[in-house]
């Protein structure tokens, strides 16, 4: 890909993009203008566009991930909102769900607005905050849910991820209560007692080795029991980072019920097994853990099948003092935001699984309607809020450093070689990447407020939702 | 053989030939000078991020009897209680000029993190990590079955067709993961004999049987009969009832050791909970090679410091050929 203009100063605000191939095969310019995709198919007047050159390049609608760890605030040494959105646009995302386990923890307004302002100051992809369940991730008592609901970070998806929601009752009340703003509660199924000191999954690897394991049945136990309080109480339950194939079994039994659960599965539970652990590289430490090899073809399987709705990071950015020590030492996951694409390239469209168009669905459309954001997961047609990510599907390499632009580097795939690489990606119709670079944050930043003053931004206030409707 | 992490990985070749050059450092142990000056001028960190007086003087004793000068290093916690790093320690003794580190650890992997680190140039030997490993408590356990059962003519032979039953906490223990792999590589038939609460969840690829039943497994009249230690936390964490109804049902109490064949050998790792997993009268009978197992530790370890630190190493073991080094060490032994 090639962009006429090489120069430091902002990109003109109109994009032609020239001999993309769409999800559902065809060849089509596409025109960016003012924010939006003014043409798609033959483009008419590209004058004053900045020429991009996107043949065999796969035009993808910007992607949405449910399951981002910002850090910010509390935890900058490992990322901020700036630079996990960056890493965010380089992975070709658009939008990113901000996980709560933040210090101090994202239970109250003030928290929720801070974060989402952040991230639209910043202008890579939408930060679009996740408040948690319980005050401080305590498991106790609810966060003040409706007031983060309403709060101007407009927050519809609940979690104490990294923590369970273990007591059933207070599950079956976050349940309940968010029907009254449309809410999901997004479980990070891992029942606390059968998991004391767990370090991998169980199983005959984790006893030859001599690890303390994390068994299966600890989340498909919580799974199955929250999808039965979904369906008591009809609430909407989103499952996190679903990891083995009973709970795939689990999911699809629910599904089949008619019970309003989703399911997310992360790159890494798509691609890596537990053999990695072996090794005791901390790289490979996460939480669940790394699975058995028919995990993995079960979670590829359902994926596939509608049974897991969507392709989820779970990216967890830590500084490297927290992975170079002994394992039990070492703090659980990955980053994952810039690797998302190529893994999923890798483990679901390079196996014949899925086709790109499947690939719109499980990291754009699916994601952006089960956090409920209206401006993202939109279709490559005209008149669509212009967010996109063009994706070179040719070729494959090592994956190294340099493809890494968040603030850390813990990255299991570093060394292995992936199909594929994000060339550009654009948020609001600017770019947020061009030519596999990501844009300098000045630039991104100015781009942001211009788009807000043309109104072509995606605060929570655009997208047309109300306070405290019962969809 | 640049370190020695786990028993997993030893070929029957390499392991009798650690047994072998254990022979020959017994035999200096007899002598009224003890020591030998091979590894003179090497340096030997003992480094423990877990207390145990006793692998660490075993292993001191070896050091210094080979001539090593013996640094031992006690960290206080590691990073898990935000005490000093695995890093920082590992730099310091890589500054102090180490040439090997025996470390144990409270995690399991730790000795292999350090192997390959790069912090480190030093050889490593595990002396006990989490629940997963401790080699030399497995090489002298095989040692000292190979002595008892074959006597004088031990040398260069393996442990064929010899049946051991290991009894009680497997799922914790490093001292079975050990025995199980090296016994069975030594040409033995392992049994492993526990609650079932205190066995691994899946131990099929172990080359093994598995069974609850102790009485059952003492009838059919096995070679080694080795109690492992029950640790005061299991106690609490439910794995089973009591005290009273572990020795009841899985110690080797006065009726079960009485009914032993009477050259069935009793062992044990030490130290034992006299009364829990082992009767008085078992552990202090001629059956029980308790001491001998002490004894045979220093040997064995000795035999680990040699094979990794002088500067044969690297063809020696790799072959599986002692006998150049055999001859060596008695050479050594007869100028003393």
């Amino acid at each position: 890909m090639t962009v006429s203009e090489h120069t430091p100063t902002p990109p003109s605000a109109t994009f032609h993009i020239v001999g993309a191939q769409l999800v559902t095969g065809e060849h089509a310019d596409i025109l960016l203008r003012d924010g939006v995709i003014a043409q798609v198919g033959t483009v008419t007047d590209a004058a004053g566009a900045t020429r991009v050159d996107a043949d065999g390049l796969v035009a993808l609608p910007g992607l949405v991930d449910l399951h981002t760890h910002l850090r910010e605030p509390g935890y900058e040494q490992s990322e901020t909102v700036l630079t996990g959105t960056q890493a965010a646009a380089a992975g070709g995302f658009t939008a990113v769900f901000a996980m709560a386990n933040t210090l101090p923890v994202a239970d109250t307004a003030g928290v929720v607005e801070q974060v989402a302002s952040l991230g639209a100051s910043a202008g890579y992809a939408m930060v679009q905050p996740i408040g948690a369940v319980t005050v401080g991730l305590a498991g106790e008592r609810l966060a003040e849910l409706g007031t983060m609901a309403a709060s101007r970070a407009r927050v519809r998806v609940f979690s104490d991820d990294g923590l369970c929601v273990s007591d059933p009752l207070l599950m079956r009340r976050a349940l309940e209560y968010v029907k009254a703003f449309d809410g999901v509660i997004a479980q990070h199924a891992q029942d606390p007692r059968l998991t004391v000191g767990a370090q991998m999954n169980e199983g005959a690897l984790s006893g030859e080795i001599g690890m303390v394991g994390w068994p299966g049945v600890a989340e498909e136990s919580i799974i199955a029991r929250d999808v039965l309080l979904a369906e008591h109480v009809g609430s909407h339950l989103h499952v996190c980072h679903l990891s083995t194939a009973g709970s795939v079994e689990i999911v699809r039994w629910a599904k089949a019920r008619g019970i309003r659960v989703t399911a997310e599965v992360t790159p890494h539970h798509l691609l890596l097994t537990e053999e990695l652990v072996a090794s005791y590289d901390p790289r490979y430490k996460v939480n669940p853990p790394l699975r058995r090899a028919e995990d993995v073809a079960a979670l590829r399987d359902a994926l596939a099948d509608g049974t897991i709705d969507t392709v989820a990071t779970d990216h967890a950015p830590h500084p490297i003092e927290a992975k170079e020590c002994e394992w039990d030492a070492a703090a659980n996951g990955m980053v994952g935001l810039e690797s998302a694409l190529s893994v999923v390239h890798e483990a679901m469209v390079a196996t014949g699984l899925m086709g790109w168009a499947d690939v719109a669905r499980v990291l754009s459309a699916t994601p952006a309607r089960i956090g409920r954001l209206t401006g993202h997961g939109r279709p490559i047609a005209t008149d669509e809020p212009a967010n996109l990510t063009l994706y070179d599907p040719r070729g494959r390499s090592s994956f190294d450093l340099a493809r890494l632009v968040g603030q850390s580097s813990n990255s299991p795939y570093l060394g292995r070689v992936l199909p594929g690489r994000v060339v550009a990606t654009f948020h609001n119709g600017y770019p947020t990447q061009l030519d596999g670079v990501v844009r300098p944050a000045e630039e991104v930043a100015a781009a942001a407020r211009l788009a807000e003053q043309r109104g072509r931004s995606d605060t929570p206030e655009d997208n047309g939702r109300h306070r405290f409707t019962r969809s | 053989m640049r370190h020695l992490l786990r028993t997993r990985d030893l070929t029957r070749d390499e392991a009798i030939h650690i047994l072998d050059i254990a022979l020959d450092m017994a035999a200096v142990q007899n002598r009224e000078v003890k020591k030998l000056p091979t590894l003179r001028g090497k340096t030997v960190v003992n480094l423990f991020f877990e207390d145990s007086t006793r692998t660490r003087i075993s292993f001191e004793a070896a050091a210094k009897r080979l001539s090593a000068d013996v640094i031992n290093f006690s960290a206080r916690g590691s990073s898990i209680s935000k005490g000093e790093s695995l890093k920082d320690t590992a730099q310091t003794l890589q500054a102090l000029g180490a040439d090997g580190v025996v470390i144990r650890h409270p995690v399991s992997g730790a000795p292999q993190v350090l192997a390959v680190s790069g912090w480190i140039t030093a050889g490593v030997i595990n002396a006990g990590d989490g629940t997963h490993e401790h080699p030399t408590q497995g090489l002298l356990d095989a040692f000292t079955i190979r002595q008892r059962v074959h006597g004088a003519g031990a040398r260069g032979r393996g442990l064929d067709g010899v049946r051991v039953i290991i009894v009680g906490d497997i799922l914790h223990s490093r001292v079975a993961r050990s025995n199980v792999w090296l016994l069975t590589t030594l040409g033995a038939h392992v049994h492993l004999v526990a609650p079932p609460t205190l066995l691994p969840v899946d131990t099929s690829g172990w080359p093994v049987t598995t069974g609850f039943d102790l009485d059952g497994a003492l009838a059919g009249h096995p070679d080694v009969v080795m109690m492992l230690r029950i640790q005061e936390e299991r106690m609490h964490g439910s794995f089973f009832p009591s005290s009273r109804e572990y020795t009841r049902t899985w110690g080797l109490d006065g009726p079960r050791f009485r009914a032993l064949q009477p050259d069935t050998i009793v062992m044990h790792p030490g130290p034992m909970n006299r009364g829990l997993e082992i009767a008085p009268i078992a552990a202090d009978s001629p059956q029980s090679t308790v001491r001998e197992q002490v004894a045979n530790g220093v040997s064995v370890r000795m035999s680990a410091l040699y094979v990794l630190l002088s500067g044969e190493r690297e063809t020696a073991t790799v072959s599986g050929d002692g006998a150049t080094e055999h001859h060596a060490i008695q050479q050594r032994s007869a100028a003393q």
